[in-house]
């Protein structure tokens, strides 16, 4: 097995006097489509901000690609940053610039590319994303819920990263279009060779595209494993989870 | 990591190294004869991007690709799917769609006009509703926007005033001095401020101040769909946002316009004494017995006026935002500028009304 790509180690995060995280520890696989699960509140989203970057964790230490993600000099960040794209749950894009633009955004920031390569790039991007041709220049504003998330998840890919950290991809879709977003991330990680960190409240996704499942409970990651494993682990927290209604109503359904 | 490299072998042109995305505009195209493939055999990363420039290569060469991996292949076939349609040449723009375009902007614009009237329209039913039912009336909310629309806006206008006070003064002096007339100077700045200044800036500075945070509080709340929430509860958001906000405005404008003719009197009082010598009694008696009441009514009577436009103006946009940011920040500062325009067209058409009235 080689070396995780993403490696937390000994996190604690703490909201004043509300610890979130004590002494969490997770791996994530190269090339793996890992789910991270919890109840609400238990920090799913805030631990995809840390290992991003974007929130400092209280301690623990944070490594991806090997690289240490806290306390890191900024252009040693900003070349590191390059290398993952985070599509955040409301799709997060630049109200201020068209679908195109947005998943320009990036590459104009990064990268020194032609204006022509860029565009004909970051058209391919949005196409392969699955959005109409004529959603390519329309703002953010005309476009419904699900083609926000898609739009985001094209910004989020539009530097090839070799992570892509997606938060609550599926949420707020109607199945149609959740199945479709689901098959969509499978189908670029087997194009791409993406590794995907996923936090989702979606039991379908789960059992549809995870290759491992991480669930986070008691401040800490309970346990990580194949959902089916996942099941047998005797906690009254992940019973509740799997074995519920719509757990088994998921399980069925693959 | 090496970058690409096409080199010849044989007849075929052989792509080795890793093509990506920070490389796809520097790959060297050898020119000359034509290759019969492209060979990936020493390709070792290719992203999205590299599958673009190598399909947009093979297509220019007229080559074939070949010795792709499957996983290669997969990406190049992926990408291939996505390529934009052929067909993408945009239609050159004519005359005729200038002319429409003309067309429709007017078009908009008297639209938007006709929905600001009908918006006034709405709020005075909504008045005359609350006038036959006054409990109706949020007693709370018309005081804490009175609050904030009248006396947080006193220090800024009261300041603002009596330093045009000064300024009207000070020119009007240097003028009238060569004439011998300096005790002119009182009516100048009495008639100046009382009728016109003393209101129209106040409302300038109001317009500024207030028609933003009206558009501004309401845009985010329709934003968070906070005035949808207030509909699905059976409450009318323009009796429960607007009116307040306007009554509050209307209520508290004139008040603002007193102080400000105090204040621009003040100023020019002072002025006059330290340049002129005209003391402040001296000052005072002339403004009561020589300045008509009618200049001090012609100024009140606009307030109400100026108050209203303002208030339709910010409020009608805040409901008009989308859902968006962009479209708060635009509308904010759209109402900001049609307040201030609007309150000046009206001014221009009351002094052309009260000269035909004579006063």
């Amino acid at each position: 097995m080689t070396d995780p790509i993403i490696k937390v180690r000994d996190l604690t995060t703490r909201f004043g006097d509300h610890l979130v995280h004590e002494a969490l520890d997770l791996d994530v696989r190269r090339g793996e489509i890992l789910g991270v699960v919890g109840g609400s509140g238990t920090g799913k989203s805030v631990l995809l901000r840390q290992i991003t970057g974007l929130l400092t964790p209280a301690a623990g230490q944070i490594e991806v690609f090997g690289q240490p993600v806290t306390e890191t000099d900024p252009d040693a960040f900003r070349a590191l940053r390059r290398r993952w794209g985070v599509m955040f749950q409301g799709g997060a894009l630049f109200s201020s610039l068209t679908v195109r633009e947005n998943v320009e955004a990036p590459m104009r920031e990064q990268l020194d590319l032609s204006d022509e390569t860029r565009e004909t790039l970051a058209a391919i991007k949005v196409r392969m994303v699955g959005l109409p041709e004529d959603a390519m220049h329309k703002p953010p504003s005309a476009l419904s819920g699900g083609m926000r998330k898609r739009a985001g998840f094209a910004r989020a890919i539009a530097l090839d990263p070799e992570i892509v950290f997606l938060d609550e991809p599926t949420a707020g879709l109607d199945p149609i279009g959740a199945a479709a977003l689901d098959a969509l991330v499978k189908q670029l990680r087997d194009a791409l060779g993406l590794t995907v960190f996923l936090v989702t409240h979606d039991l379908d996704t789960l059992h549809a595209i995870c290759d491992r499942v991480a669930v986070l409970a008691e401040r800490r990651v309970l346990a990580t494993a194949p959902l089916a494993e996942l099941r047998q682990i005797d906690h009254p927290w992940i019973r509740d989870y799997f074995g519920g209604p719509r757990g088994r109503a998921a399980s069925k359904a693959t | 990591m090496t970058g690409p490299r096409l080199d010849w072998s044989g007849d075929s042109l052989r792509l080795s190294g890793a093509l990506s995305i920070t490389d796809v505009d520097d790959i060297a195209v050898p020119t000359g004869a034509k290759p019969r493939r492209i060979l990936l055999t020493g390709l070792t990363r290719l992203d999205t991007a590299g599958a673009w420039r190598l399909l947009d290569l093979s297509d220019r060469l007229d080559a074939p690709i070949e010795g792709a991996t499957p996983s290669h292949a997969a990406l190049l076939e992926t990408v291939r799917r996505n390529l934009a349609p052929p067909d993408e040449v945009p239609a050159p723009k004519r005359l005729r769609d200038v002319i429409v375009n003309l067309g429709r902007t007017v078009w908009a614009r008297l639209r938007d006009a006709l929905d600001l009237t009908a918006f006034l329209g709405g709020f005075v039913a909504e008045i005359a509703r609350l006038l036959r039912h006054p409990t109706r009336l949020r007693a709370t909310s018309l005081a804490h926007h009175m609050q904030a629309v009248g006396l947080d806006a006193v220090p800024i206008v009261t300041l603002m005033s009596f330093l045009i006070g000064i300024v009207v003064a000070f020119q009007g002096a240097s003028q009238l001095q060569r004439f011998g007339a300096e005790i002119f100077v009182v009516d100048l700045i009495a008639i100046s401020v009382l009728r016109e200044l003393g209101i129209l800036l106040t409302a300038i500075i109001v317009a500024g101040r207030s028609a933003s945070a009206f558009t501004a509080a309401i845009g985010s709340m329709k934003m968070r769909e906070e005035v949808d929430a207030l509909r699905a509860l059976g409450l009318d958001p323009v009796t429960i946002l607007v009116a307040p906000r306007i009554l509050a405005l209307i209520l508290t404008l004139p008040i603002l316009g007193i102080l400000a003719n105090i204040a621009g009197l003040a100023g020019g009082a002072v002025m006059a004494w330290l340049d002129l010598g005209i003391s402040p009694t001296a000052f005072i008696s002339r403004i009561a017995n020589g300045i008509g009441p009618w200049h001090l009514a012609v100024g009140l009577i606009k307030a109400p006026f100026f108050a209203l436009i303002i208030g339709i103006v910010g409020c009608r946009n805040g409901l008009k935002v989308g859902g968006d940011a962009e479209s708060l920040g635009r509308l904010t500062s759209a109402s900001v500028v049609a307040a201030i325009f609007l309150v000046i067209l009206a001014d221009a058409i009351f002094s052309v009304f009260f000269a035909l009235m004579g006063v």
